[in-house]
């Protein structure tokens, strides 16, 4: 992976809060998802958001990317305000996600994948009357990436053709192209086998030194593992934060959560 | 032209075919009006630019306008009365008959937009009828009547398009522009964000592409192509009428799209060739034109949902992997 750049390289060891939430709520016809969610996700951490399922872990996720509108709260991103910010802009400002169905362009090369994440910030975007030739620029970057993720190999084949494992790791280097300051992952090892999972991991952890990650996960042994913090989602509300070994041992938690996933 | 396989091994003998297939087409569509009734090939080539104008949305983008006839039959109109009323030189009435189809896409994209799926093909059709009822009411339509007896005039003021050679060479250059228009948006780099935007929406928006602008774009290119194809339409039959601007005739452009195949650069050459084909011999038959292009429809939905062109190209494409 290479290092990103743009951000202050003097202050990247220290941790600082890039994305902050403060109150989110959101009402779906009367009924309640997220209420009171207060969240600081920091630079160079890996955050964790956890919860049995209808928690509200998925709403947040699209609250903090705009793809849902917040009945109530305010978002941080960078010390900007980003409540009322479109998602695509948000995602322009370094704010990217991935989706728990995996997100690809099935019908689309495993390279071209990649390509499509560089040519916005390529400026390839608009132009209609250049012939594709003039995205060939892009693809050193692409295949840079791929290999960051073991997909080198497979760059020729249709994105659509690929395991469902590899279909992830593809997503997670579709996000890695825009070079994002804070990465939202959702469930990005749900449904995968062992030797996936570990390779995530790895994956994870590396992008995670110059970037701060937010991740939904299930699998409890990863949670604490990778992540540095833990936030517990429970009826759209917090009910405990801080880092595995404190989360673990909390009353609520512990009866909320832990006796039905305690096997993982 | 298949475009399910630009990554394919052999790309450069596929390419090399595909010119040739294109170099024979365009020495055949040379050919034919001196075999073939000119006026019979130029309506094909009208409806074979409006459809693959229509596919730019549809097979590319994954929009389904259900309003396109406005475009086609406003175009249409703009010519004919500029042409007829203001005495324009045809590429002039043709320009005029192309900004305002542009300008008609931009209006009922810029509300279509905002919603998906059938509520998109929805506001289209209703946005559309709205443009029917406007074209029933204006009197420089003539109503009921249509302009009739628009003069071809002279191309660049020396050509007589009433001959009719001269007139299918002015159309068949009006189709070769029009389809390259399309090819060229397809194969560019903002078509690759188009079909990037069919294949997964949410997915292009996370990757910071503000969905609902690209979408704007296409619609707005595939109506000024769509215009095109209706303005040289006027010409060629001298007149613009109201059925060209009827919900039926959106209908018969999504008609002629399936049946050749969406998504595939021919396919909607073919199936309006097809499609204009059988109305010619239908039309002196005893047979509802309806009922069989019904029935056609209906078999293409059950039997080949690819279309010709796309079972044509899948089988293909399929024996290549046999062979690999």
């Amino acid at each position: 992976m290479t290092k990103a750049p743009v951000s202050g390289a003097a202050n990247d060891a220290e941790p600082r809060v890039v994305l902050t939430a403060r109150g989110l709520r959101r009402d779906f016809a009367g009924f309640v998802a997220v209420k009171n969610v207060d969240l600081d996700v920091h630079h160079a951490k890996i955050h964790a958001l956890i919860g049995p399922n209808g928690a509200g872990k998925t709403t947040v996720f699209n609250l903090l990317t705009k793809f849902l509108a917040p009945s109530a709260g305010r978002i941080e991103l960078m010390g900007r305000d980003i409540t009322h910010t479109p998602p695509a802009k948000v995602a322009r400002m370094g704010l990217v996600r991935s989706f728990q169905i995996s997100a690809i362009f099935p019908h689309l090369s495993v390279l071209d994948n990649v390509r499509v994440a560089l040519q916005r910030p390529g400026g390839l975007g608009y132009q209609f009357w250049r012939s594709l030739g003039s995205l060939d620029l892009l693809t050193p970057r692409a295949e840079q990436l791929l290999e960051t993720v073991g997909l080198q190999n497979e760059r020729n084949r249709m994105a659509g053709d690929l395991s469902y494992g590899r279909k992830r790791v593809l997503e997670i280097a579709t996000t890695l192209a825009l070079d994002p300051k804070v990465l939202l992952l959702d469930e990005p090892m749900a449904g995968m086998g062992h030797e996936d999972v570990e390779t995530v991991a790895d994956i994870i952890r590396d992008v995670a030194k110059d970037r701060a990650v937010l991740m939904v996960e299930h699998n409890l042994k990863v949670v604490a593992d990778l992540c540095d913090w833990i936030t517990v989602l429970q009826r759209g509300e917090i009910i405990a934060a801080g880092d595995y070994a404190t989360v673990s041992q909390d009353e609520q938690v512990k009866v909320a959560y832990m006796g039905t996933a305690h096997d993982a | 032209m298949a475009d399910m396989t630009t990554t394919g091994i052999d790309r450069q003998t596929r390419a090399r075919t595909e010119w040739l297939l294109v170099g024979l087409g365009i020495a055949a569509l040379i050919a034919a009006p001196f075999f073939l009734y000119p006026v019979f090939l130029m309506k094909m080539l009208c409806f074979a630019l409006f459809a693959a104008a229509f596919n730019l949305l549809l097979g590319y983008t994954g929009l389904l306008s259900f309003g396109h006839a406005a475009f086609f039959g406003g175009a249409a109109y703009f010519t004919a009365h500029a042409v007829k009323e203001w005495g324009w030189t045809p590429e002039f009435g043709v320009l005029l008959g192309v900004f305002g189809a542009a300008v008609l896409g931009l209006i009922i994209g810029f509300f279509a937009i905002r919603r998906q799926g059938i509520y998109f093909a929805m506001i289209t059709l209703a946005l559309a009828q709205m443009f029917y009822f406007f074209c029933v009411q204006a009197p420089f339509t003539k109503g009921e009547d249509g302009i009739q007896g628009v003069p071809r005039g002279h191309l660049f003021g020396f050509i007589d398009l009433s001959v009719p050679l001269n007139m299918y060479f002015f159309v068949l250059g009006g189709f070769l522009i029009g389809v390259f228009a399309v090819w060229r948006i397809v194969h560019s780099p903002f078509g690759m964000i188009l079909k990037s935007i069919r294949e997964n929406e949410n997915r292009a928006t996370s990757l910071g592409y503000s969905v609902a602008r690209y979408k704007l774009a296409a619609f707005v290119m595939s109506a000024t192509l769509a215009g095109l194809a209706g303005a040289m339409k006027a010409l060629v039959f001298q007149f613009a009428t109201l059925t060209d601007v009827t919900w039926q005739m959106s209908g018969e452009v999504i008609l002629m799209t399936l049946l050749g195949g969406i998504g595939t650069m021919l396919g909607p050459i073919v199936g309006a060739g097809l499609v204009v084909t059988l109305q010619n011999y239908l039309a002196t038959s005893e047979f509802p034109v309806t009922v069989i292009t019904g029935a056609i429809f209906m078999i293409c939905v059950l039997l080949f949902r690819r279309g010709i062109v796309g079972e044509i190209l899948a089988r293909f494409s399929r024996g290549e992997d046999d062979a690999r």
